[in-house]
């Protein structure tokens, strides 16, 4: 028996990156916006989705994919509005992965859709290690959860193209200061868009649903190119 | 846990590819700006690893720190308190030279030999 040393030197998420890799190849294919949409629960993913599907209805073609650790009642909530939705039950696992995404496209009809948004599993640590093949990752924070997050989880904040800050009609409520939120944030990455919006009276939302419009014409020329 | 079921993938992948038996040291590149956490990840790893080759091995976990290049001024420097401004000049930082790394550095272990129990 001899004691041996092996270099290894591979990144540890190289198989994920591989599969995102392939996903993204056929999004720009199909000359689609892929977005990543992510948060903690309950920031109201599913509820700007809605609004989204709404607003954007005859200005842009959308698809989604739900992620979640259990039930279908997301992808039905989505459903409702006439848009292609499918479920991903992740049995336990706290995000999603490129495989899963590949899998879920079999059950999606590509043709004339203009945005695919991927409503990851609420967590704001491990979805954002994940690449998904997605163009922009997004996020939600919303005000109910404090103005410390962006402490507690710079990577999410870091790597994501646009926040948007919700539930803005509470903030005579709580003690929010949404000032050090776009602070943090601006630190972290100063690129980043922010909305400030509700998806429960609606304001803020027109400035999103451009954004969206602006970031799917981007594709849509990369791919004429 | 799908991290620490990666590790586990990569280790069981390169200690067939060279032959061995036992693994008994992980080295593991974590940047700081990673989502991950070590404590969480060893335990995870704890769990998954029984009946490997790797059930006895430990793992050494280097941090890395977070370094950017200002893209403005062209000075490199470690960012602190997730301050992604340039010191030098204050301009926003676009390009991050390290902190995000996650890999599996180096494995050692045991090769060959006809007591290896197999």
């Amino acid at each position: 028996m001899t004691e041996v040393s092996v270099p290894v030197v591979r990144g540890i998420l190289e198989a994920n990156d591989r599969l995102a890799e392939a996903n993204r190849k056929r999004f720009d294919e199909a000359g689609i916006l892929v977005v990543n949409l992510m948060s903690s629960p309950g920031a109201g993913k599913t509820s700007l989705l809605e609004k989204t599907v709404d607003g954007l209805r005859g200005r842009l073609a959308m698809a989604v994919i739900e992620g979640d650790i259990q039930s279908t009642y997301d992808a039905e909530r989505i459903h409702r509005k006439g848009v292609q939705a499918v479920q991903i039950n992740t049995d336990g696992a706290c995000h999603l992965d490129g495989g899963m995404i590949r899998k879920a496209l079999d059950a999606i009809d590509l043709n004339g859709v203009d945005v695919l948004v991927i409503e990851n599993v609420g967590n704001l640590v491990c979805p954002a290690e994940f690449n998904l093949g997605e163009h922009h990752k997004v996020m939600i924070l919303s005000v109910a959860e404090g103005d410390d997050k962006p402490l507690k989880y710079p990577l999410m904040f870091q790597i994501s193209s646009a926040l948007l800050i919700n539930k803005i009609d509470l903030l005579p409520y709580i003690d929010c200061d949404i000032k050090k939120i776009h602070e943090r944030a601006r630190q972290l990455n100063a690129s980043q868009d922010v909305f400030e919006v509700s998806c429960r009276t609606g304001e803020g939302l027109e400035a999103w649903l451009a954004w969206l419009e602006a970031k799917a014409a981007e594709r849509k020329n990369a791919r004429r190119e | 846990m799908s991290i620490a079921q990666s590790v586990l993938d990569i280790v069981q992948e390169e200690g067939r590819a060279h032959g061995l038996t036992k693994v008994r040291l992980i080295r593991l590149q974590v940047g700081e700006l990673a989502a991950v956490v070590p404590e969480s990840l060893r335990f995870c790893f704890d769990l998954m690893r029984k009946e490997t080759i790797a059930e006895e091995a430990s793992l050494e976990i280097e941090r890395v720190p977070v370094v950017a290049r200002c893209g403005e001024c062209g000075t490199l420097f470690e960012v602190e308190n997730n301050v992604f401004l340039c010191v030098h000049c204050g301009e926003p930082v676009m390009e991050l030279i390290s902190g995000r790394e996650l890999n599996v550095l180096s494995i050692e272990g045991d090769a060959g030999g006809e007591d290896d129990g197999s």
